[in-house]
């Protein structure tokens, strides 16, 4: 009896410190892909718009890093993620970008109005490729390495602040 | 004005919650007959009118709907019915744990009024952990959630409270649950005043139980609320997810049932004093972990509820302060308490023995499993636990639980043989081998249902034989109460079996006009059109639904659109059978121009739910009947009182 009365006690300072110690940690609410340092999967999607050209996982292959811009005309962040592409490909970053659920005519317009940073736009009808990456909304950017490995995920619109992170995963892939 | 007045009311409030404690701890230590001792019940009883005035200041508020007040703000509208911006009052935080103190001062206030069985000085020490308790959430209120807090210029509309809380189900679900935390911390109260004064006797066992009672009553009501609002106004057709806030409401649940049943040992045969004391303080203590888990966002749940690490880090120093220091008490008193009463195995208090035991391995699975994902996120893991732990792991606990609950009432007190009731085992383990026979081999049951199907029909009518051969007029209401409770889990026990064994799901996308099947059920979609309330505008479906080719009911399923917060719910549509419930929900309109409608056929789903309020109406009874009792015992006492000072007088 005399040291079992001791237990509860411990047990409990065990939890206090365990929930202590998670307060202090920062908390991340973001849900990362689990595709991350894995092999983009096989797609081979058709394009988004009139004269653009679609995209497959061979266009990924040729040694060059690629922003792989997971977006929608009827997505708002898109929109204020706009510049922040703009600023990308002037650095000279190739950017393909695969529409998700959307029409080919939204995607001219949207492109006409905020600019095209795009190398290749692509269209996703159901999803398929964005949930196969690991993309759980839009918008979302993806660093994929010259051999067609996903190398970092960007949650959300792309900000000012975070160009420079852009710029430095995708020199890391090179 | 109203503000000022509820935060004046707050601050005194507080101020004499330091008196209680203080008073009460000092009454202790200096012994019987202390002056101080005097100031101990009457502080109680005004804190309590404090703090109930605090929270009608709260009320009259947000029934005026003062925007001002930044928590009116951000949590009402002036558009909204009356009754939600009353419960928009609890709806929050803040409003919340302001409701939680109120409650718990008023029961502080109704011991110090009405407890007078036990010896003074255990009094003086319960009211003083009560006013240290309470003076903790009083501080956490006025330091870090003000209710009562203006915003420097007036909000020119409020943000409206959320609309899956704009729901009369959801309005009292929450307070009914603090009441079951609240009833936790007296009991808690009183197990360190025992602790504090070494007297763990039948008397402190048979204060504390109605309290353990009206607790578990209120706890049983809350989840059997909160269960059928998930299911029908989440629309996802689901009444239990194991998700970390409804695991915070079913842990200090099973607390509070074994500690119920070892305060009843230990009342009728001062047995378990320890085991008692410890399940006193664990009972709160969950409901504190409860509160913690809920309120800090250390978790993520689906109910995020003012995830505010500092908030987080208050509850968790309370609860370091509450909990550690009874557990500190506890390892520095237990070995001076005697176990009590000795008795043998095959007996009712073997029983309940084994049954608290299993009990507390389930809480235990359940806080494991609630925990986990904390554990491994500090080590860069993230998981989340379901079903898949939850159901099985608990069921292995479960099941022995069941056999022994089913038998354990027809032991009796202290020494008994199997053979007495042999007659009763053999009809009990009949009906749980041909239930297993029947729906394992003819309708083919997975073996979770089956044997929660087997339980409940061999426990349900287990459960009633306490009563053969007795004359019903005067079986105790207490024991009354027990039977139903039993009967009531029984019940539910075959609800949920029948629910997951038996249900039937049909999506399906139909235009005006046409029908689909599920089940026994034929559902024609007879027309789509819009509809309004006083704020939401909503797409209503008009389903006619006929039950094997009977006269068509009228369902009227809706997606709803609140404008303030900006929001989308569906509102399912249920029709309700004897034998079970259908489940409609409508969902999006397809390109093609059909409807996607979502339709469940649940037999029995209702026994769930039925069974609950049987469990908690059991609570009630045996409430009703210990209370009456105690006042004809206290009556009787009084007057044999008399009688002997007449004697004296005619002497």
């Amino acid at each position: 009896m005399s040291w079992r009365v001791w237990l509860p006690l411990f047990l409990f300072a065990g939890f206090l410190g365990l929930a202590a110690y998670q307060l202090t940690q920062p908390k991340d609410d973001f849900v990362g892909s689990g595709m991350i340092g894995e092999a983009l999967p096989y797609f081979d999607l058709p394009a988004a718009t009139e004269g653009a050209s679609g995209a497959a996982t061979t266009d990924f292959k040729d040694g060059t890093p690629r922003l792989l811009n997971i977006w929608a005309s009827w997505c708002l962040p898109c929109i204020a993620e706009a510049p922040q592409l703009e600023r990308l490909k002037e650095a000279g970053v190739p950017i393909v970008g695969i529409a998700i659920r959307d029409r080919p005519e939204d995607v001219a317009r949207f492109l006409a109005q905020h600019g095209n940073p795009y190398t290749r736009i692509a269209r996703d009808d159901l999803s398929e490729v964005q949930l196969a990456i690991g993309s759980s909304g839009v918008p979302e950017t993806f660093v994929i390495d010259g051999r067609g490995i996903i190398r970092y995920q960007h949650l959300g619109d792309i900000r000012e602040s975070d160009v420079p992170t852009l710029l430095a995963e995708l020199e890391k892939a090179r | 004005m109203i503000a000022e007045l509820g935060h004046a009311a707050l601050w005194l409030a507080a101020a004499l919650a330091a008196l209680q404690m203080a008073a009460g701890f000092l009454a202790v230590r200096a012994g019987e007959g202390s002056e101080i001792a005097r100031l101990v019940r009457p502080s109680a009883v005004v804190q309590a009118a404090l703090a109930s005035i605090a929270f009608a200041m709260l009320l009259w508020l947000f029934a005026i709907t003062d925007l001002s007040v930044k928590l009116v703000a951000a949590n009402s509208h002036s558009l909204k019915p009356l009754v939600f911006k009353l419960s928009g009052a609890w709806g929050n935080h803040e409003g919340s744990m302001l409701l939680w103190v109120t409650v718990m001062s008023l029961s502080g206030g109704l011991i110090a009024l009405a407890e007078k069985r036990l010896p003074e000085r255990t009094m003086q020490a319960t009211l003083a952990a009560q006013g240290l308790v309470s003076l903790g959430f009083y501080a956490f209120l006025i330091l870090s959630s003000n209710p009562f807090e203006r915003l420097p210029v007036p909000a020119p509309e409020g943000l409206g409270l959320n609309p899956l809380l704009q729901d009369l189900g959801l309005a009292f679900h929450p307070p009914t649950l603090y009441m079951g935390y609240v009833g936790l911390s007296v009991a808690f109260s009183f197990a360190v005043g025992a602790l504090l004064t070494r007297q763990v006797t039948p008397d402190f066992a048979s204060a504390m139980r109605p309290w353990v009672l009206g607790a578990w009553v209120f706890l049983t009501l809350g989840i059997v609320a909160g269960s059928y609002w998930a299911y029908y106004e989440l629309g996802w057709g689901g009444y239990w997810f194991w998700d970390p806030v409804e695991n915070a409401s079913l842990m200090p649940w099973l607390a509070a049932t074994a500690l119920l049943h070892s305060t009843s040992v230990l009342a009728s045969r001062d047995a378990l004093r320890v085991w008692t004391i410890m399940l006193g303080v664990v009972a709160f203590s969950m409901s504190m972990v409860g509160t913690f888990l809920v309120r800090s966002g250390i978790l993520t749940s689906v109910h995020a509820f003012a995830v505010d690490p500092e908030r987080g880090s208050f509850i968790l120093v309370l609860l370091g302060l509450f909990i550690g220091g009874a557990l500190l008490l506890f390892a520095l008193r237990a070995n001076t308490i005697s176990e009590g009463q000795r008795f043998t195995a095959t007996s009712r208090e073997g029983a309940l023995v084994f049954n608290n035991v299993m009990l507390s391995a389930i809480l235990a699975i359940v806080l494991l499993g609630t925990l986990y994902p904390l554990l491994t996120e500090a080590f860069d893991v993230r998981v989340s636990v379901g079903p898949p732990y939850f159901n099985p792991v608990s069921a292995i606990f479960a099941v022995p639980m069941l056999v022994v609950m089913a038998v354990g009432p027809l032991l009796r007190w202290r020494q008994d043989r199997l053979e007495r009731i042999r007659p009763e085992l053999a009809l009990f383990a009949a009906l749980v081998l041909v239930s297993l026979i029947f729906f394992g081999l003819v309708t083919g049951v997975a073996i979770l249902p089956l044997l929660g199907l087997a339980l409940g029909i061999g426990l349900g009518v287990a459960s009633l034989l306490p009563l053969r051969g007795r004359n019903l007029k005067r079986v105790p209401l207490a024991t009354w109460g027990m039977i139903v409770a039993h009967f009531g889990i029984a019940v539910a026990l075959i609800g949920m079996a029948s629910e997951s064994a038996f249900s039937k799901e049909r999506l399906a996308a139909v235009e005006a006009g046409q029908s689909t099947q599920v089940g026994p059920w034929t559902v024609t979609l007879s027309e789509v059109m819009p509809v309004a309330g006083p704020n939401w505008t909503a797409i209503e479906g008009r389903l006619s639904a006929s039950y094997d080719g009977g006269e068509p009911v009228i369902l009227t399923p809706q997606a709803r659109r609140f404008w303030a917060p900006p929001q989308e719910t569906t509102e399912s549509a249920l029709s309700t059978r004897w034998n079970g419930q259908l489940y409609a929900v409508i969902g999006d309109r397809t390109p093609d121009g059909r409807w996607q409608l979502r339709l469940w056929w649940k037999p029995l789903v209702t026994l769930i739910w039925y069974g609950g309020l049987l469990v908690a109406l059991g609570g009630a009874l045996a409430l009703v009947g210990r209370v009456i009792a105690d006042i004809r015992r206290r009556r009787v006492a009084r007057r044999i009182i008399e009688r002997r000072a007449e004697m004296e007088a005619m002497a």
